[in-house]
């Protein structure tokens, strides 16, 4: 192959202790660090529209739908960073085919398509289908037979219809939680039942995993209405105070979770925590304790803690809603950082060290290639372009206020 | 079956009757043979040209026995294994390879592995006293409780009824789970099948009666290959009369690789 | 029942179908039969072809030679070693004839003096023995002896030698301590020398009232290190206090 031998030489001028011979080419790449990136995206957007339905905080209503949508995008991105990664993608239907029940990343395959069929896609059909039925009532063209088609032929919107929809939403919505939570904490145990690994293989990794994806899901539907809300003019304020008042509590959940793991490893102090120490002093330095700690969660929590009503029905610094508004933002931002810190750290630093416990070796990430940096940001931003087309089909916000009251000229959406 | 539409007649002599028995029996050997060529066939996929030789897999169970002592760091097993199973000669991939151990007299350990110790290795240089040295073969242990059989998604990955941990190179989606899962080190991908890859024990050997490549040409002795529950057996002996360890035990995947005089220090 | 479930039901009921219907079609026929996995690639692992042929095979065709060589040092050395995978030799011999490496760069690979490799085992330094002769020169391969029988003993125990050069038992020869029969020379592992095994050997020279000359270091053998033997605390080869 004519490629390696300079890449291959400037890896191994890089290694530094001994790895086993095997060990020198990491095998998951970047995009293993961006699928769980995504499936957490995906479960913590969940949980925030759940916490609308199911423990019926109204402040956050108006983030329901486009919750639900962003959950969507993002599921139906997740398997191509998985599918590019594979050896041979045209034999991935194996895995629903034969799935060894003993092994992790089997039964995630059964658990993903749970997800998307029975929570989510059931979820947006009944949620949507009143209003499915009233568009295409009203509508024309090839808008009209795309919701038409979406109704499944269940065009029946009498009251009793619509509660039954209600009904089901709240019944799919219960489901759902457990659902996101198995969702997401499956992909920590698929990292935490890897018993070779020292740096993965802990009971706490699945429960990480779950909480920073509640906080980077949290975190992006705030990003997400501040930015439509403020393009459509209707920004809810006391909406995005809540928000950041769970993102906060997130945040301090998520980090207490992880300061647990560190402290326990630290004081058991196994065998493993000379070269983890030398990792994390190392070559994980910035990822890890910049940009994952200090600027991923420290700050946030500073900007969360003083500006949304974190301890009570007044914020500890109160101020004016534009400023308030961008350091929202910012914080969100820093946390998607901070999260996809996170999952690099996991996935790369894993395999940096080597499972002799004696050296290390390093990731040399492509800028182009099939799973180069190019693709990662194609696969980050093609989410955002699948919502806006479920945004466009399926609107998530209600009616103007102009069109609802009376008397007023202003066209339908 | 053909049934009889006549209603039997009783046979008028001995002779008569023979042959009329023989008749029957060759319908019924005309029916039953599709039938019975067509199980031969199915069977012979999964059997083969090693089974048509008399080749049971249940009766036997390998593993491998390593002599530290006897080691000398040439490289020849691993030389060996690439050119008999055809792995690519790029120092990333590897089937099995040698280290070296140094332990110094101020207690540092230093490990070395040049391309796997194919070309041997350079003169140990060090400064500090030399307390222990030492050279230590490696390769893919055949669990008996193996962690990359159990987490691999599609069932590509699988131990046979002989104790050999093979890789279904056709049905192997390239995942690498089992390579992240080994905590020997011992899988790899293969870049050309895009497969995961690691010893077979020289499978194609062993089943025609042959002992692996590595052992094959080890010149003194230190690989020792055969049957693990024979009560003769090269194997058989050598786990007998040295007192033998086994790589990370802590782990519980019940490794096959069986190392004598083996070093604390070894990882 | 409502209408929404019928419909949902419907569509579940195809996915499902599908499902299973795909099974049937995407499933390996051999899969599961002794495993989860297809029992074809147990087969497909046997039926690899061989580079290898397996000492068994030389001595078909070459008898004589294999005869010297199991009777020689290098017994435990299959042909192959030397001589490279040759299979497809067995298979159609005038095709393909065996390379033999006849530079000195190869016999290093097993006999090049190192740290690692035990004790008594042939070793030489490359550089300084016998420079610029290959090594066959000397020693036929396949019957490896030693042009001349090694009358030193740092000829196989050459760091032992080396330490002892420097330190206070250099002008003692190896036989003051080993009893060496001259079998060992030939045949090292068929006779091994014998070793020290009380503390009064080494008070012979080393105890008060030792017969022997001034000026040898002289301990009290009974108050110096009493519950010991000698060499627990001194290194023979090297027997500086430190």
């Amino acid at each position: 192959m004519p490629g390696i031998s300079e890449q291959l030489s400037s890896i191994l001028q890089q290694v530094s202790g001994y790895i086993y011979p095997n060990e020198i080419e990491l095998q998951w790449s970047l995009m293993i660090v961006v699928y769980p990136y995504i499936t957490g995206l995906v479960a913590g957007a969940f949980i925030l529209a759940s916490l609308e339905r199911v423990f019926n905080v109204k402040e956050v209503e108006p983030t329901y739908r486009l919750a639900l949508l962003t959950a969507l995008a993002f599921l139906l991105i997740a398997p191509l960073p998985l599918l590019l990664h594979l050896g041979h993608p045209e034999r991935s239907y194996e895995i629903f085919m034969t799935p060894n029940t003993h092994s992790a990343m089997a039964m995630f395959g059964f658990i993903y398509a749970w997800y998307l069929t029975v929570v989510l896609l059931l979820e947006v059909w009944f949620d949507y289908r009143k209003d499915l039925v009233l568009w295409a009532r009203r509508e024309h063209g090839l808008r009209k037979w795309i919701h038409l088609i979406l109704t499944l032929g269940a065009t029946d919107i009498s009251d009793e219809a619509v509660q039954f929809d209600q009904k089901a939403v709240r019944l799919i919505t219960i489901i759902g939680i457990p659902s996101a939570f198995l969702l997401h904490g499956y992909v920590g145990f698929i990292f935490g039942s890897v018993k070779a690994n020292p740096w993965w293989s802990s009971v706490l990794i699945p429960i990480v995993f779950l909480f920073s994806a509640m906080v980077s899901g949290i975190a992006l539907v705030l990003l997400l209405y501040t930015l439509i809300g403020l393009a459509r003019q209707s920004l809810d304020m006391a909406c995005l105070d809540r928000l950041a008042f769970f993102l906060f509590y997130a945040l301090i959940l998520d980090l207490s979770l992880e300061t647990l793991d560190f402290i326990h490893r630290l004081y058991e102090a196994e065998e493993s925590i000379k070269i983890l120490s030398t990792l994390i002093s190392g070559r994980l330095f910035i990822s890890l304790v910049v940009l994952q700690g200090l600027a991923g969660t420290v700050l946030p929590l500073i900007f969360l803690g003083l500006l949304s009503p974190a301890f009570g029905h007044r914020a500890l610094v109160r101020l004016p809603e534009e400023l308030r508004r961008t350091l929202y933002l910012a914080s969100a931002v820093l946390i998607q950082i901070g999260i996809f810190s996170m999952r690099w750290n996991v996935v790369i630093g894993g395999q940096l060290f080597s499972k002799s416990l004696r050296g290390f070796t390093v990731y040399k990430m492509g800028l182009g290639g099939l799973e180069g940096l190019g693709t990662s940001l194609v696969l980050l931003a093609a989410p955002f372009f699948v919502l806006y087309v479920l945004v466009k089909l399926l609107p998530p916000w209600k009616e103007t206020p102009a069109e609802e009251a009376p008397g007023s000229a202003a066209p339908a959406d | 079956m053909t049934t009889e539409t006549k209603p039997p007649q009783a046979p008028a002599n001995a002779e008569e009757q023979v042959s009329r028995e023989r008749r029957e029996f060759l319908k019924q050997c005309a029916t039953a043979a599709p039938l019975l060529l067509g199980t031969i066939a199915a069977g012979e996929s999964v059997a083969g040209a090693a089974q048509e030789q008399g080749y049971k897999p249940e009766e036997h169970y390998y593993g491998m026995g390593i002599d530290v002592k006897k080691c000398i760091g040439c490289g020849r097993c691993a030389d060996a294994c690439k050119t008999e199973n055809n792995v690519p000669r790029e120092p990333l991939y590897f089937r099995t390879w040698v280290e070296r151990y140094t332990i110094t007299t101020d207690g540092e350990t230093v490990v070395t592995s040049p391309d796997g110790g194919i070309e041997g290795f350079p003169p140990s240089v060090s400064e500090k006293g030399i307390l222990r040295t030492f050279f230590v073969p490696k390769l893919c242990n055949h669990c008996a409780n193996p962690p990359c059989v159990q987490v691999c998604p599609v069932g590509a990955t699988f131990i046979t009824k002989d104790g050999v941990v093979l890789v279904d190179k056709d049905y192997c989606i390239g995942c690498r789970y089992c390579v992240q899962a080994c905590p020997y080190g011992a899988r790899f991908l293969n870049p050309v099948t895009r497969t995961a890859e690691k010893c077979t024990f020289c499978y194609h050997r062993v089943v025609q009666g042959k002992v692996p490549a590595c052992v094959e040409v080890c010149p003194t002795g230190a690989r020792v290959f055969g049957d693990v529950t024979a009560r003769t057996s090269p194997l058989a002996r050598f786990v007998r009369f040295n007192e033998i360890q086994v790589l990370k035990p802590q782990l519980n995947t019940g490794p096959k690789a069986y190392y004598a005089n083996l070093d604390g220090e070894v990882r | 029942m409502p209408q929404q479930v019928k419909r949902l039901a419907v569509v579940f009921v195809v996915l499902i179908g599908a499902l299973i219907g795909a099974r049937h079609y995407l499933v390996p026929k051999t899969f599961g039969l002794l495993g989860h996995y297809r029992a074809a690639a147990v087969e497909a692992n046997a039926s690899k072809p061989m580079m290898y042929a397996g000492h068994e095979a030389c001595a078909v065709c070459h008898p004589d030679i294999v005869k010297i060589h199991d009777d020689a040092r290098h017994r435990t050395v299959a042909c192959e070693v030397c001589h490279g995978a040759q299979a497809a030799h067995v298979d159609s011999p005038a095709d393909h004839i065996p390379p033999a490496p006849r530079e000195r760069a190869f016999c290093p690979l097993c006999h090049a003096y190192d740290p690692a490799r035990p004790t008594g085992f042939p070793q030489i330094d490359p550089i300084t023995h016998n420079p610029g002769h290959p090594c066959i020169t000397c020693h036929n391969p396949h019957a490896p002896v030693p042009p001349h029988t090694p009358q030193e003993c740092s000829a196989c125990h050459g760091e032992i030698a080396r330490t002892k050069t420097l330190s206070k038992h250099a002008i003692l020869p190896c036989t003051t301590c080993h009893e060496v029969q001259e079998l060992h020379k030939n045949n090292p592992l068929a006779s091994t020398p014998t070793k020290p095994q009380t503390r009064e050997f080494c008070g012979q020279c080393h105890s008060q009232d030792a017969k022997a000359p001034s000026e040898i270091v002289r301990v009290d053998m009974s108050t110096h290190g009493q519950r010991y033997v000698c060499w627990q605390c001194h290194y023979p080869h090297s027997p500086e206090v430190q």
